[in-house]
């Protein structure tokens, strides 16, 4: 069921540039495995008010990757409702972006070929080079234009998929668990920069992760997954100020609660 | 970049180098060609070959040349660094004529009309350079209009079998059936089919060539990595977007290696046609050689034949190069 969430008063909205309401209505999906099916998602229903931070949390191939897969419109469920700022998701949109735990950049193309990627997909052709050069400097990749991502390390390649994201000036962000792979302090750095990126822009961001720690530095909602079939087990606000501190005591309690819900020893 | 970086890693040892053993070097390869200058012109012969004088002399020549160029080698520039590189297989090369001049037509060691003896293939081209420039003439016009047929229709076929569920299920079978017979295999019904012995040549030039590119272009369509249409189509990639921008250029290191193949194919069928049905081309002037028993001829057209066949392949490295220039540092070439 829809849990709680805060209402924002109407004058702080501003649906013109900031962030989109993504509204998931009792969706379930299914993956069909040799003939058999799969079931990964059973009535997840959810909102994320605009400009909201929200984070899917749960273990490893509970499905939380599939609902952003679904929400992007790379596939349509087979149940339920997506809507965002009130209509239906059909197919994939350049203002949802989702951004992928691979950076997945063009080995062919050069970090600023790779962030005009969209631009060029969409026939903005006028000042796309200028453009990608401003995204490139706002994720500090300001002198990297030209190099091609074989050159980057993992932070920095992760860095330009988010700039390839951000230069479309999404309304929805969606992140697959765009941290997963980058070593513990290059994490820690991009934590700080996607919630820099994030209160410049206003986009609404909704974050996959199995790490409790980051959704709660991050998240102003985490939402816990159960396990396959995902159903939301939980949805709890985490309201401290920002910049939050991973040994914030409050932060530390929730922790342990989220920790408790997902079955582990905290 | 590793070649590069490993290029200027080597030249301040290679000058060190130099300067202890250049003038050994340098004397080296100028003493080899002076002694198959001095052979070939003191030693008597066994049969008559009028350009004997000449082969001596062009000995001569590079003996003086050599040694010369070499010891100025660091002035002169990137040919002096080349010249530096070959310097030994110059050397070589030059003992390896003087065997071949001794065994020949110093000695006959070997049968003679069937080993002629260096002078004997320099008469060759000195004489009969204006029929076989125009047999080179003719096999690349052939070969050329065949290859780029072919490598045409074959990445056009390859990304579409590649692309569209549909023309894969029609076009998998045909390729795998008809695919792999040789194309040479064709040419007695290419020879009755087509209008002209040059159409036809054409056709199995095309053939050898459009096989190996479609094979590769497909699989390397089919087995692009495919988070990179999803990337493209959440950012609004249209079909056409994610065909021309995306597959082709995931696929291009698997269509150049179709297109090596296809042109090594396609030399073969190349030779093959002009021996058997066109009148022109290094292939019929082989035949046309061996049929006056004028080996030497042979031997010339065979050597062009080798710079024609890896200066083409040299060429399409230089593309490949070009267009693939992203590769660099990622896949060691």
């Amino acid at each position: 069921m829809v849990a709680a969430t805060r209402e924002r008063p109407a004058a702080e909205i501003d649906p013109g540039r900031g962030g989109a309401r993504l509204t998931v209505e009792t969706v379930s999906h299914a993956f069909d495995i040799r003939g058999t099916p799969l079931p990964v998602l059973e009535r997840v229903s959810l909102t994320v008010e605009p400009g909201r931070f929200v984070a899917l949390l749960g273990a490893s191939g509970c499905g939380k990757s599939t609902l952003l897969r679904l929400v992007a419109g790379l596939e349509p469920p087979d149940a339920g409702r997506i809507a965002v700022d009130g209509t239906a998701v059909t197919g994939p949109d350049p203002s949802r972006l989702l951004v992928f735990q691979d950076p997945t950049l063009y080995p062919w193309r050069t970090v600023r070929g790779n962030v005009a990627l969209g631009l060029e997909a969409r026939g903005l052709g006028r000042e796309r080079a200028a453009r990608a050069d401003a995204a490139l400097r706002l994720v500090g990749l300001d002198g990297f234009a030209e190099v091609y991502p074989h050159q980057l390390s993992g932070g920095m390649a992760q860095r330009a998929a988010l700039a390839r994201a951000l230069v479309n000036e999404p309304r929805l962000l969606l992140l697959d668990e765009p941290l997963g792979k980058l070593d513990a302090l290059t994490r820690l750095a991009m934590q700080a920069e996607i919630l820099r990126l994030w209160q410049k822009a206003r986009f609404t961001a909704l974050l996959v992760t199995h790490d409790v720690e980051e959704a709660l530095v991050l998240a102003e909602r985490v939402v816990v997954l159960s396990d396959r079939p995902a159903a939301i087990r939980a949805d709890i606000p985490v309201e401290r100020p920002y910049p939050r501190h991973r040994d914030d005591p409050e932060l530390v309690r929730q922790r342990r609660e989220i920790l408790g819900i997902l079955g582990q020893p905290a | 970049m590793t070649s590069l970086t490993s290029f200027v890693g080597t030249i301040p040892q290679g000058t060190s180098h130099r300067f202890l053993h250049l003038p050994l070097r340098a004397l080296a390869v100028g003493a080899a060609w002076l002694a198959l200058a001095g052979a070939t012109y003191a030693l008597p012969e066994e049969g008559d070959f009028p350009y004997t004088a000449t082969l001596a002399g062009a000995a001569l020549f590079l003996g003086a040349a050599t040694p010369l160029a070499a010891a100025f080698a660091n002035r002169l520039g990137r040919f002096g660094a080349s010249l530096a590189h070959w310097t030994p297989w110059l050397a070589v090369l030059a003992l390896a004529f003087l065997a071949w001049e001794l065994v020949t037509a110093k000695f006959a060691l070997l049968p003679m009309p069937f080993f002629p003896p260096p002078q004997a293939i320099l008469e060759v081209f000195l004489e009969d350079w204006p029929k076989l420039g125009g047999s080179i003439l003719n096999s690349l016009k052939l070969l050329a209009g065949g290859y780029l047929i072919g490598a045409a229709l074959g990445f056009a076929a390859g990304v579409a079998i590649g692309w569209s569920k549909t023309v894969g299920y029609w076009a998998h079978p045909i390729l795998r059936f008809v695919g792999p017979l040789p194309a040479t295999a064709w040419l007695p019904l290419a020879f009755f089919v087509f209008p002209s012995s040059w159409s036809a040549s054409t056709f199995l030039v095309a053939l050898a060539t459009g096989f190996p590119v479609t094979v590769l272009t497909w699989s390397g369509v089919a087995g692009v990595n495919k988070a990179y249409f999803d990337v493209a189509r959440t950012l609004g990639a249209s079909p056409a977007f994610l065909v021309l921008r995306v597959a082709i250029p995931a696929a291009l290191p698997h269509v150049f290696v179709g297109l090596f193949m296809g042109l090594g194919g396609s030399f073969a069928v190349l030779v093959v046609a002009e021996m058997l049905g066109v009148k022109s081309g290094l292939g019929w002037y082989l035949q046309w050689a061996q049929g006056w028993a004028a080996y030497a001829n042979m031997y010339a057209a065979l050597i062009v034949m080798a710079l024609m066949c890896s200066g083409l392949i040299t060429l399409l490295f230089r593309l490949r190069d070009r267009v693939l220039s992203w590769q660099k540092g990622l896949v060691q070439w």
